[in-house]
């Protein structure tokens, strides 16, 4: 049994001027038990929708998410999701911002507050637990908002470009840790980027969307060993050449997706 | 890690080498101290500036009244108003004691203003969260936000009588809309993300409400407190001119009365001293509620 699938997806959302807007058509998606698959696209293709549909926060306008066998009807919290903006709660410190999770299950404060202090070790934020998110930098609030996901085991793990606001050193580190943390637990993750070489370097199965409204245009198996260290495995042939093919595939809709905001903007100015 | 947060009162190592020349003493925490210097002296410029407005403006009125310019009689005199204060302390008011006039006041105006505030938070809060309770009100609370309220201060005193219970529900008819209005608003913009984490991340509509709605609406909610307690202090000050047996509304009603208006001019002097201590009151609490707030003057607090 996979533990994500999205059958023949289609979502609208109402607009502003009473129409409605198609962000997915048909999408469909596998993704196995233990599985890091990637969703790569041009901006504004849908992909973050994606991981709304497979939370459970929005509801397919057709089709069918399935989470290890079960249709999503609302929020399911056996799922971890890590947005692309800052969502850790910057009244909080961080070693509340990690515990929250537990303490919203039900864990007594005592077990939350060591639970959070053993992952706020694993990534690396042992010594700020009494510091609040602002005092933070970008790459440590990042960590925290892993933290505070990972804590909770989820088996499934969707992320939002996480590490889009990141400088590209830091972003590199990032990457490298979460395959790590990821190890650890195996949950199958859906990460949505725009940046190809980080999705290549990261998953086990890349998909690229269509400009939208988005669907499946291609999937690619990313065969490259693991333990893998991001900032290296670029220089990998094996890496080129799966660069080569799967850019080969998102450059129409990248280029589609390009021309249609540029005679948009045109029109609108 | 790669990553060093910088507090941003941490002193700041300062470039030894270029320094050293000039200074070879103590070339570390120059910036800071000279800046730290400058800013003390500032405060007391801008204290002594405040202090010598308030001097100038008693002593010109004071000289006008002298010079028989203006009217005591319609105006008062500065020196009255020191004399009706200081007799008041002394021997005590035509009521009772100053002391009691004070707190009668001071009890109408923070009973009015606690249960308004909670209240206004709780239905701001609730109407922000359940999109039926808003539609079905909004209507309602529109009417009875444009309406003068004060007028309602002329029914309460009839129908609850002169005692202290008929100031505080003026106070808190006053002081509940603008916290409503703030804590509605608050509730309605915090950030989506936010309250998806939180669900996601397992709390229940009631937690996410109490750890992400609440906190998150705290500082629309604390930006209204400080209009608040200004409202409510009139809602005790009204409701005591409308009839009253005590508090410092009355105070002034009587003094008006005798055409002493130099009372009335004592009396506003401890209305204002006392609106004054609420401010800095709620200040402190401000400041401890939001300590988490990124300072947001100084600069940026964390480096990459």
């Amino acid at each position: 049994m996979a533990a994500i699938e999205l059958r023949n997806v289609t979502k609208k959302f109402a607009t502003a001027d009473g129409g409605t807007y198609t962000a997915l058509k048909d999408l469909s998606l596998t993704v196995e038990e233990g599985q890091f698959c990637a969703v790569v696209g041009p901006t504004g293709c849908g992909k973050s929708t994606t991981l709304t549909l497979v939370s459970g926060l929005e509801l397919a306008s057709s089709g069918e998410a399935v989470v290890h066998g079960q249709p999503v009807r609302g929020v399911d919290t056996s799922t971890g999701f890590v947005f692309q903006q800052d969502a850790v709660f910057p009244w909080k410190s961080v070693l509340d911002n990690v515990a929250a999770g537990p303490l919203f299950r039900g864990t007594k404060r005592s077990e939350a507050n060591g639970l959070a202090r053993d992952w706020l070790r694993r990534v690396g934020l042992s010594g700020f637990e009494d510091r609040y998110p602002h005092q933070l930098s970008g790459g440590m609030r990042k960590r925290v908002a892993l933290a505070q996901t990972l804590i909770n085991q989820p088996r499934i793990l969707l992320m939002d470009e996480p590490f889009s606001a990141l400088d590209v050193q830091t972003r590199a580190i990032m990457s490298t840790e979460l395959l790590q943390l990821w190890d650890q637990t195996k949950p199958a993750v859906i990460f949505v980027t725009h940046d190809l070489e980080e999705a290549i370097a990261l998953a086990d199965k890349v998909v690229v969307i269509t400009a939208g409204p988005g669907t499946v245009k291609a999937e690619f198996d990313i065969n490259l060993p693991r333990p893998r260290v991001v900032q290296e495995i670029r220089f990998d042939p094996t890496f080129t050449r799966l660069y080569g093919q799967i850019w080969e595939a998102l450059r129409d809709e990248v280029d589609e997706a390009y021309t249609r905001t540029t005679t948009l903007s045109r029109v609108a100015s | 890690m790669s990553d060093t947060p910088l507090r941003s009162d941490a002193p700041m190592a300062a470039p030894a080498m270029a320094d050293s020349a000039d200074t070879p003493t103590r070339p570390a925490d120059r910036p800071p101290s000279r800046r730290g210097r400058r800013n003390a002296r500032r405060r007391v410029l801008m204290a002594a500036a405040r202090v010598a407005i308030v001097v100038v403006l008693l002593t010109v009125w004071q000289l006008a009244v002298n010079a028989k310019v203006v009217d005591p009689f319609f105006w008062g005199e500065p020196s009255g108003v020191w004399d009706e204060l200081v007799s008041w302390v002394t021997v005590g008011t035509p009521q009772g004691s100053l002391s009691e006039q004070i707190l009668v006041t001071l009890q109408e105006a923070v009973l009015g203003f606690v249960i308004g505030v909670i209240l206004g938070v709780v239905f701001g809060i609730a109407l922000g969260r359940v999109r039926v309770l808003a539609e079905l009100f909004a209507p309602f609370l529109k009417v009875a936000n444009s309406i003068p309220r004060i007028v309602l201060g002329a029914i309460f005193t009839v129908a609850f009588g002169f005692g202290i219970q008929s100031k505080v529900i003026l106070a808190v008819v006053l002081v509940f809309f603008g916290v409503f209005f703030n804590a509605f608003q608050g509730t309605r913009e915090v950030d989506r993300n936010l309250l998806a984490n939180a669900r996601l991340l397992g709390a229940s509509p009631w937690r996410v409400t109490r750890e992400v709605v609440l906190p998150s609406a705290f500082t629309w909610i604390l930006a209204s407190l400080h209009i608040s307690f200004g409202f409510a202090l009139i809602g005790a000050i009204v409701g005591e001119l409308l009839g009253a047996n005590k508090g410092l509304g009355l105070l002034i009603r009587s003094s008006q009365n005798n055409f002493n208006m130099n009372g009335v001019l004592a009396g506003m002097v401890l209305v204002a001293i006392i609106a004054l201590v609420a401010e800095a009151l709620i200040t402190l609490l401000e400041n401890r509620l939001l300590r988490w707030r990124p300072p947001q003057y100084h600069g940026a607090a964390a480096v990459e």
